[in-house]
């Protein structure tokens, strides 16, 4: 039989494929990352005191904390679902190369905490009464841009982590450090943007977030190969 | 079996050596087989078969010496692990998805020209058309490992490696195993078998060899010795040697 | 306990420094005798966030490239001794906020920074503790150790955009040191007394890796 490699972005969206419809079936995951963020919203709703602190001020910080916890919980599963009969084995002896992979497991994790905002988003701005309408789009950019990062590092520490003792615990303690440059600037944007300032402003942000982004995508594929045996 | 240079070969290693940390987990392995040759593996656990079977399947680097797979020199790479294909007592499958979809997904990352033909194909062949759109959760045994094989071999590999592929089947289920990697000897794959399975595995091989820290102690080829005469050696050599 | 001649040389020289500084250095004349943290917390800051981890970074990059056990060895002491000198530095900071700033802590850039080198320490650490295979606790740590060292400057990005209200470095600017000569002289010395003893200390923590190993592979 004639072999034929396929190629780098078709292997890598099979693999997205493959992760997107296992997660689709069981639903286990992405229910519960769904559930955590409105009861994280119910939660801080009433742990806060709204003649103090205006929902403007609140909603941004109340948002990306959302998107961390339950981000974690998504890229925790990532390669969890290769693990209990030892399927990365096959994937591996597979002829893609491990960038294929990396992108593949990346895209299904960044799938999955689209979702988990799609729904969250919408459910802070209802829930505390901010008006997003007007800068949405730029908000939305903000967010894809950030969530990029997060997942880059955290496939990354996914793969590391699964065979290691203590996986669960490990990690948000390695991955945390690694969001807090992309959160920060992203959480101050979209306060400045949930203020009424206008879009120029966060251009700043922006471009942390964007050289976030590039640095450890290329940086985290190059470091994949390592974190598998050899 | 003999030292040959490896064309013709499907498998081949000289002096093949993985060391991790100062522990060689085998080492200094010779071995090639031609196309329509099985080969027997035994040997107690940690003499390094699963090793020598993960570096032949390009999973792991070679510490020293050479391996060949169809010519191809290792580490070669995607153009190596290409052309092998692996079963082992994990399934290897996706629960949540069906024996279909495991199998197709697994042609398409072997570049496989037609994924769906192909994927019917191979069930077909295997008798795993009547539960291919059950979800793998759902199947025995010993039909998941019937999947595992159909997924193993959806690409058509000249070798095969098989890791204790009949641990966690009954007799039965053990049998049809044997038959299914029969017919794939007879369509001229080479498969090396690491097994402790010793009714099976001589049935199906034309040699057999055992392991023992990281080395070949005894290797026989056809004629292999009568199976009562090899459980014996195979007992002397792997029990009492240290 | 045997001490080597670095061993040594290191002790008398922090013992050397810290006298001087203590019994014979002035006192500041707007931060009084909580100024004299600076000679602890300062060369502190050097050796754990910059000695140490620009040494953890180099290693890792050479031990994936190289697989030599020995960059491993120290690059994984190197990340031990200089977890505890930003252990230092977390703890002699909020000393001397405290009477100045009024304030123990404060989420300036620099401390912001500081405590995230702890953490990333602190992951690099645990993460070494969970895996037991020296192989692969070599290949997982060094990936962390660049990855940590890349993520320097974006914290630092991130959080300048608060603005710092942190002393800025007293010796390293461009300009002359802004300082009395004695307390130079005592800063100077504190500099080196602590290169000393993260050199002493990270040559006897690598000393003691290259004996486990030996016992985990007696052992095995």
């Amino acid at each position: 039989m004639v072999h034929r490699t396929p190629g780098v972005l078709a292997s890598a969206l099979a693999i997205t494929r493959k992760d997107l419809l296992i997660e689709f079936r069981s639903r286990s995951v992405i229910l519960s990352a769904v559930a955590f963020a409105v009861l994280a919203i119910t939660i801080f709703f009433f742990a806060w005191d709204p003649t103090a602190v205006a929902s403007v001020d609140l909603a941004p910080g109340v948002l990306w904390v959302i998107f961390t916890f339950s981000g974690l919980l998504g890229l925790h599963r990532s390669f969890g679902v290769e693990q209990p009969t030892r399927a990365i084995d096959a994937l591996l002896a597979a002829p893609v190369g491990r960038e294929a992979i990396y992108l593949g497991k990346l895209l299904a994790n960044l799938g999955f905490v689209i979702v988990v905002q799609a729904i969250s988003l919408p459910a802070v701005a209802l829930l505390y009464n901010v008006p997003i309408g007007g800068y949405v789009l730029p908000l939305i950019g903000i967010v894809l841009l950030a969530s990029v990062g997060l997942v880059a590092v955290g496939t990354l520490f996914s793969s590391m982590v699964v065979s290691t003792r203590l996986a669960e615990l490990l990690l948000p303690l390695l991955a945390l450090p690694f969001f807090v440059p992309v959160i920060l600037p992203a959480a101050q944007a979209t306060a400045r943007l949930m203020n009424g300032r206008p879009v120029a402003e966060v251009s700043g942000y922006v471009s942390i977030l964007g050289a976030f982004d590039v640095v450890f995508l290329v940086v985290c594929t190059l470091l994949y190969p390592y974190t598998l045996d050899q | 079996m003999t030292l040959a240079p490896a064309e013709g070969f499907s498998v081949t290693a000289t002096d093949l050596v993985r060391s991790f940390g100062s522990r060689r987990a085998v080492n200094g392995v010779s071995l090639s087989l031609a196309p329509g040759d099985c080969l027997a593996l035994f040997g107690p656990n940690g003499a390094g078969k699963t090793t020598l079977l993960r570096m032949l399947g390009g999973l792991l680097r070679p510490t020293s010496g050479q391996a060949t797979i169809e010519g191809v020199a290792l580490p070669g790479g995607a153009e190596v692990r290409a052309r092998v294909g692996l079963v082992s007592h994990q399934t290897m499958l996706y629960d949540a998805l069906t024996a279909r979809e495991n199998v197709e997904f697994a042609a398409r990352m072997y570049g496989v020209a037609d994924v769906r033909q192909a994927t019917q194909r191979v069930l077909q062949r295997l008798g795993a058309d009547s539960f291919a759109d059950v979800r793998v959760q759902s199947l025995s045994r010993g039909m998941q490992q019937r999947v595992s094989v159909a997924r193993a071999i959806v690409h058509e590999p000249s070798v095969l490696l098989a890791d204790e592929p009949f641990t966690g089947l009954d007799a039965g289920g053990a049998s049809a195993l044997t038959g299914m990697l029969a017919g794939l000897r007879d369509s001229g794959a080479a498969i090396i078998i690491v097994t402790h399975n010793l009714d099976e595995a001589l049935s199906l091989c034309t040699a057999a060899a055992i392991m023992r820290d990281g080395r070949f102690v005894r290797l026989d080829s056809t004629p292999i010795p009568a199976r009562d005469e090899y459980t014996a050696l195979y007992r002397e050599l792997s029990v009492d040697a240290s | 306990m045997k001490f080597s001649k670095l061993g040594i040389i290191a002790i008398l020289a922090v013992v050397g420094t810290y006298v001087r500084a203590i019994f014979f250095t002035p006192f500041d004349a707007l931060q009084g005798p909580a100024q004299k943290i600076l000679y602890v917390h300062a060369p502190s800051a050097w050796v754990g966030l910059y000695l140490a981890f620009g040494l953890v970074f180099i290693t890792s990059i050479l031990y994936l490239w190289l697989k030599d056990p020995k960059l491993d060895r120290v690059a994984s002491s190197s990340a031990e001794v200089g977890f505890v000198f930003t252990s230092v530095v977390l703890v002699t900071g909020p000393l001397w906020a405290k009477p100045v700033w009024g304030a123990y802590w404060t989420w300036d850039a620099r401390l912001t920074l500081t405590l995230f080198l702890w953490f990333i320490y602190a992951g690099y650490l645990i993460l070494r503790g969970a895996i037991d295979d020296f192989e692969m606790r070599a290949r997982f740590s060094a990936v962390i150790g660049i990855l940590g060292a890349l993520l320097v400057p974006f914290i630092h990005l991130s959080v300048y955009f608060f603005r710092t209200m942190h002393p800025m470095p007293v010796l390293l600017k461009p300009s002359a040191p802004s300082m009395p000569r004695e307390m130079l002289i005592t800063l100077v010395s504190s500099f080196l007394a602590l290169t000393l003893l993260f050199a002493w200390l990270l040559r006897e923590r690598y000393l003691l890796a290259v004996d486990r190993d030996a016992a985990t592979e007696a052992g095995s």
